[in-house]
């Protein structure tokens, strides 16, 4: 079982004859996920990988019934692009683009809210179903198919904390890259629903980080309404405040809010233990299981 | 991206919004000729992109030639929080009665631009956020539709603004908010303004920080970027397009992934260790960028041992290992051990290219971190 993505997700790839889009269009073909179409603006008609591109997002739906993209379009035009699949429509928008402005993000989130499509992003590795597809950059080689969920901010943590667990036997049922901006589509909040729900998730990985209130309200979350196993990680524990660490989410603000303290403390409240090391992690994940 | 406060007000005045009447100055001589035309009282204000400038020293109020050149004198070439000051704003003293506070910026909970506005002008508004939380008025924005007057009226009313005034506020409010759209602003802010005894409204101060992954549509103000570092690494990093931070420890630390340097930089401390920085080399480096980012941390005196932790993604094992290979090459002797985790993308034929002669090898992150804070420690004793 999986959440959000399987093997019948049909996905469009917008970008397609980018450098980036293309490289990995290509990636993901090879992992098995359902690539049905690429949309480019102008270059409608070509192939790429052997797969057809359309000048419209529309016409990708209308040729090759796709429900699902993912975006690799520049940062000037990301959010256009975000739109343009919001109005197709399809289901799932995964945009992987670094660098979106943020007033622009915040148009497509009041947008997302009058729409039934979720946005997963930007500035995010995308999610995988182990065996089944990926949509983004993730490299699917140290996946492994199995029933624990995992949801983070950062695209290298999740590589090294499914490390962890893939190297113990532990595989996974889906893995969502939410991403580090400040204004995300899905948050932690929305993952962690999605994998309550999910039969075959038993146990699940939070990864956060500095910056923002997501992990408090996830850890409210979690205390309220699940019954699924979460383990925590929360990276920034040395970060000074004011200092921006690589993510432009990932900010101690001056008042003392948003440092990790709060958000382990916050989910050690909500029972979730919180590992010292991605290692500590994968021992809670298995005395779960 | 931080707009010096000459810098935003220029702006706010282009767009109508009451500003005192002022001169830039990067000089003793400038300041008393730039006086001699404003008048006394003048402000004589630092130009430094750090907070509470007041409260250290960076603004003065001259009454007469004497002091403006005293204080002159004082403030160019101080050193403010780290940062020396080279131009001062020389401005004239506004008569005031009160003083407000209105900003705006990006509430990411709600996804929303905030307005604020309220009468605890003058003051750390920060503290005031904390202490009184109801002393400042809010009004979320939808972005689809922009700040309506209505909405500025009403969080104007419900600051408690006076009457006399809160039209002329509520109208710097909608200003605002236009710029802060239009200009792609990251935090908008004028603290304080002031109420004259004539009820007119004054910005005495403006801060203006506009969103760096925006500045490509903004040329003009991308111009007028002029970043200071207190710090010549952070100069060094910001040339090469790092994102850097600079510690206090003795540890240097290099990795791939915001998420994941931090998980590096955390461990270093949880194994006993300090870390010396925070070292992003981004995604899909190539070699010259690995070279880049060993030179860097070398040349910190601070650090004592390094570790190099790559999870590729986009990232490549065999690329990495090409540029810690020619970062090391030239040296008779490594200055600092290097410790060098390498994982994920082609992680395998970077091993096989990585000249094990100039550093050493850990397979695991945890592993890589205690020898590297082991090293550190050897050398510190």
């Amino acid at each position: 079982m999986s959440v959000l993505v399987d093997d019948d997700t049909r996905v469009v790839v917008q970008g397609i004859t980018g450098g980036e889009g293309s490289f990995h269009a290509e990636q993901m073909i090879e992992y098995g996920t359902n690539v049905v179409a690429g949309a480019v603006p102008g270059k409608g008609g070509q192939k790429v990988h052997g797969v057809p591109v359309y000048d419209t997002v529309h016409a990708a739906v209308r040729e090759e019934d796709a429900d699902a993209s993912v975006v690799f379009v520049p940062p000037a035009f990301a959010a256009d692009a975000v739109f343009e699949a919001l109005d197709a429509p399809l289901d799932l928008v995964v945009a992987i683009t670094e660098g979106v402005p943020t007033g622009d993000m915040a148009k497509v989130y009041k947008r997302l809210g009058e729409v039934d499509t979720r946005l997963i992003g930007p500035n995010c590795p995308g999610i995988i179903t182990p065996g089944e597809a990926k949509l983004g950059i993730l490299p699917g080689n140290i996946f492994a198919d199995g029933n624990v969920g995992l949801v983070s901010r950062s695209g290298t943590l999740t590589y090294q904390v499914v490390d962890n667990l893939t190297s113990r036997g532990i595989g996974q049922t889906t893995a969502i890259g939410i991403g580090g901006d400040p204004i995300i589509g899905t948050d932690f909040v929305d993952a962690l629903e999605l994998f309550e729900a999910d039969e075959e998730t038993e146990a699940v990985v939070m990864c956060g980080e500095i910056g923002g209130e997501d992990e408090e309200e996830a850890a409210a979350y979690i205390a309220e309404h699940m019954d699924t196993p979460v383990a925590g990680f929360i990276a920034g524990r040395t970060a000074p405040p004011g200092k921006r660490m690589g993510h432009a989410g990932a900010i101690v603000s001056g008042s003392g809010t948003g440092t990790a303290e709060s958000k382990i403390q916050a989910l050690n409240d909500a029972g979730v233990p919180v590992g010292d090391t991605p290692e500590e992690v994968a021992d809670s994940i298995e005395d779960f299981l | 991206m931080k707009l010096h406060e000459y810098q935003a007000k220029q702006i706010f005045a282009d767009a109508g919004i009451p500003v005192p009447d002022s001169r830039l100055a990067t000089s003793v001589a400038e300041v008393e000729a730039a006086v001699e035309e404003i008048g006394f009282p003048a402000a004589i204000k630092a130009q430094v992109h750090v907070g509470g400038r007041g409260k250290a020293g960076g603004i003065k109020i001259a009454s007469d030639a004497e002091e403006a050149s005293q204080y002159a004198d004082e403030i160019l070439g101080m050193d403010l929080k780290g940062y020396t000051v080279d131009r001062v704003l020389v401005e004239a003293g506004v008569d005031f009665v009160n003083e407000l506070y209105v900003g705006i910026t990006m509430d990411r909970g709600e996804g929303k631009p905030v307005a604020m506005v309220s009468t605890e002008g003058g003051v750390d508004i920060e503290s005031v956020a904390e202490e009184t939380p109801e002393a400042i008025a809010r009004e979320h924005i939808d972005p689809a539709f922009g700040l309506h007057p209505f909405q500025a009226r009403k969080v104007v009313y419900e600051a408690g603004i006076p009457r006399e005034v809160a039209g002329d506020v509520a109208s710097i409010l909608t200003t605002l908010y236009d710029l802060y759209e239009s200009r792609d602003a990251s935090e908008i802010e004028i603290n304080p303004v002031m109420i004259t005894s004539d009820d007119d409204v004054v910005a005495a101060d403006a801060v203006m920080n506009i969103d760096d992954d925006a500045l490509f549509r903004q040329p003009d103000l991308a111009e007028l970027e002029e970043e200071t570092f207190s710090d010549d690494l952070e100069k060094k990093a910001n040339e090469y397009g790092f994102d850097y931070v600079r510690l206090s420890g003795n540890v240097g630390i290099i990795g791939n992934g915001a998420g994941l340097v931090m998980t590096t930089l955390d461990l270093v401390d949880y194994y006993g260790g300090e870390p010396a920085n925070f070292l992003d080399i981004g995604g899909g480096a190539k070699a010259e960028r690995v070279t880049h980012a060993l030179d860097m941390v070398f040349s910190d005196p601070n650090v004592d041992a390094v570790v190099f932790n790559i999870f590729g993604g986009i990232t490549r094992g065999d690329e990495v290992a090409k540029g810690i290979n020619e970062a090391l090459e030239g040296f008779d002797e490594i200055p600092k051990k290097v410790v060098v985790r390498l994982a994920g993308t082609n992680a395998k034929e970077g091993m096989e290219i990585l000249n094990t002669d100039l550093v050493e090898v850990e397979e695991t992150l945890e592993a890589a971190v205690q020898r590297a804070v082991q090293n550190a420690q050897e050398v510190d004793a």
